[in-house]
């Protein structure tokens, strides 16, 4: 199990209310969803899937502007 | 714990459950494993199912698993027009809590195993076989053997894709939701409420479900391509603001809803998928209780005789997605068809389905009457409506 936090794509824990709906959507198996805690891991190529289906708006793309 | 099982399900939902359940009660041995750290909490529902789809899998209802009977529901169009039928049966509003876990001690009566707080994060295989899954608990790592993997890991589905299974659920068909269960409302309790309008629940639907003494579960699911505009919380919070502004809410969650079509796949050899994780869902309603019951029944089955027969390869699990699509599947196929067309319909046809609603008599109406009205520039679907709601 890689843990790799993704510099581009921030996570805010005390807005995710851990349902799993940004698993279901990623191409690419690159999120691990615990009990109480998420991790985007090394295989994410930032198709913001997760970003927009996430109920609660709980990740977010980091613009570099 | 052993570290060898003739079968791990993982995923202490109603899948996994009954999956547990029906397959303890074959004689193999089973374990549950559960990440969370309690079985049916968080509930991520609005905890409708009508009696049927209890019924088809469990021998009697416990009264404590119904928090409130339904007999009706109202359609609300997107100005407002308001059509309502009768349900041709009850419907209930569950309390999930008291009934995952009463599902859960029911595997565990028929003599399943199972763990909380033990979060699988990949298989276990030799060679190319699958031959159990690796875990964690309590911050160490542990491997179990097994025959037999069941996937009912939910809307996730990661065991599926670990097997190399295409699991993810596509934008489209990704019901996004967000659900209040808010109390000092002013409704009546035997009445449903489901509003279709682009601006209420894009793609989608609202849905307020009452579960008596004044309270009610209020949410809804929209599009994963929908949610790309707006989230569903602050679709949601738009409509609390506008028809509930005084209610006090006793929760609040989030969730996902595959509503898609069963997966082509659903077994592999030494594997099966049941429950959202298989995406058996009904597609057009969400509803996704009574399938993982049926689902659940059947795969638990099968497992055993499999098992019995000393064969495990995929081959010998085909009698499940048979007897499945007999049962659901097939019916899912044209739910998933009306689903897609009814989330292209505007405003303005909406309204005038409900139209042709309201100009047949309250004991003569039912869904058909809507759906041939919702279908008449697409006849061809008249036929499938009626096979799938008569
Ligand atoms: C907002 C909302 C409203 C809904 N309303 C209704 C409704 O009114 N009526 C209806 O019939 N259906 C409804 N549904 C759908 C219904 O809740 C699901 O279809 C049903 O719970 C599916 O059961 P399941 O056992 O397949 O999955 P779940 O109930 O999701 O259970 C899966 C379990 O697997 C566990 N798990 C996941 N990954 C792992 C892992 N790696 N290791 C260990 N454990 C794991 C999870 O923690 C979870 O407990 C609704 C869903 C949502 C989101």
């Amino acid at each position: 199990m890689q843990q790799i936090f993704l510099e581009k794509i921030a996570y805010n824990r005390a807005v995710c209310d851990f349902c799993g709906a940004c698993v279901a959507v990623c191409p690419h198996d690159s999120i691990e969803l615990f009990e109480a805690d998420l991790c985007i891991t090394a295989s994410c190529t930032l198709c913001k899937n997760c970003v927009y289906v996430c109920p609660v708006r709980a990740l977010e793309i980091i613009d570099e502007g | 714990m052993k570290d060898n099982y003739d079968i791990v399900v993982v995923g202490a939902g109603p899948a996994g459950s009954t999956t547990a359940r029906f397959a303890a009660a074959t004689g193999a041995s089973v374990v549950l494993l559960e990440k969370d750290r309690d079985v049916g909490v968080p509930v991520r529902c609005a905890e409708g199912v009508s009696e049927a789809g209890l019924t088809s899998v469990l021998d009697t209802i416990d009264e404590r698993w119904i928090d409130n009977r339904v007999s009706d529901v109202m359609f609300h169009s997107p100005s407002g027009k308001i059509v309502e039928l009768r349900f041709n049966q009850v419907g209930y509003i569950l309390n999930r809590k008291l009934f995952d876990y009463d599902l859960a001690h029911m595997a565990i009566k028929a003599g399943a195993e199972l763990y909380t707080k033990a979060y699988v994060y990949d298989l276990l295989r030799d060679d190319d076989r699958i031959v159990g899954i690796k875990f964690t608990h309590l911050g160490k790592k542990y491997k179990v053997k097994a025959k037999i993997v069941i996937g009912a890991d939910g809307v996730e589905s990661r065991v599926g894709r670990w097997a190399g299974i295409k699991t993810r659920t596509k934008m489209r068909d990704m019901e996004t939701c967000a659900q209040y269960t808010a109390c000092d409302v002013d409704l009546s309790s035997k009445h449903l409420h489901l509003y279709f309008s682009s601006r209420v629940a894009p793609e989608g639907y609202l849905w307020v479900f009452p579960k008596g003494e004044g309270r009610a579960n209020v949410g809804l699911g929209i599009s994963g391509e929908a949610a790309k505009k707006k989230s569903p919380f602050a679709c949601l919070n738009e409509f609390m603001a506008e028809r509930f502004p005084h209610a006090s809410l006793l929760n609040c969650f989030a969730g996902g809803v595959p509503c898609d079509q069963t997966l082509a796949t659903i077994v592999r050899d030494g594997l099966m998928l049941v429950g959202d994780a298989a995406h058996q869902v009904n597609p057009i309603t969400g509803g996704g209780i009574a399938p993982a019951l049926i689902a659940g029944k059947i795969a638990g089955q099968v497992a055993g005789q499999a098992l019995n027969q000393g064969n495990v390869s995929a081959k010998a699990f085909q009698d499940y997605p048979r007897r499945w699509h007999k049962a659901e599947g097939r019916n899912h196929q044209i739910f998933y068809k009306l689903k897609n067309y009814i989330y292209k319909l505007t405003d303005e046809e909406l309204d005038s389905i409900a139209d042709a609603g309201l100009k047949v008599p309250k004991e003569k109406r039912s869904m058909i009457t809507l759906f041939r009205a919702a279908l008449i520039k697409k006849p061809s679907l008249i036929l499938d409506a009626v096979k799938v709601f008569a």
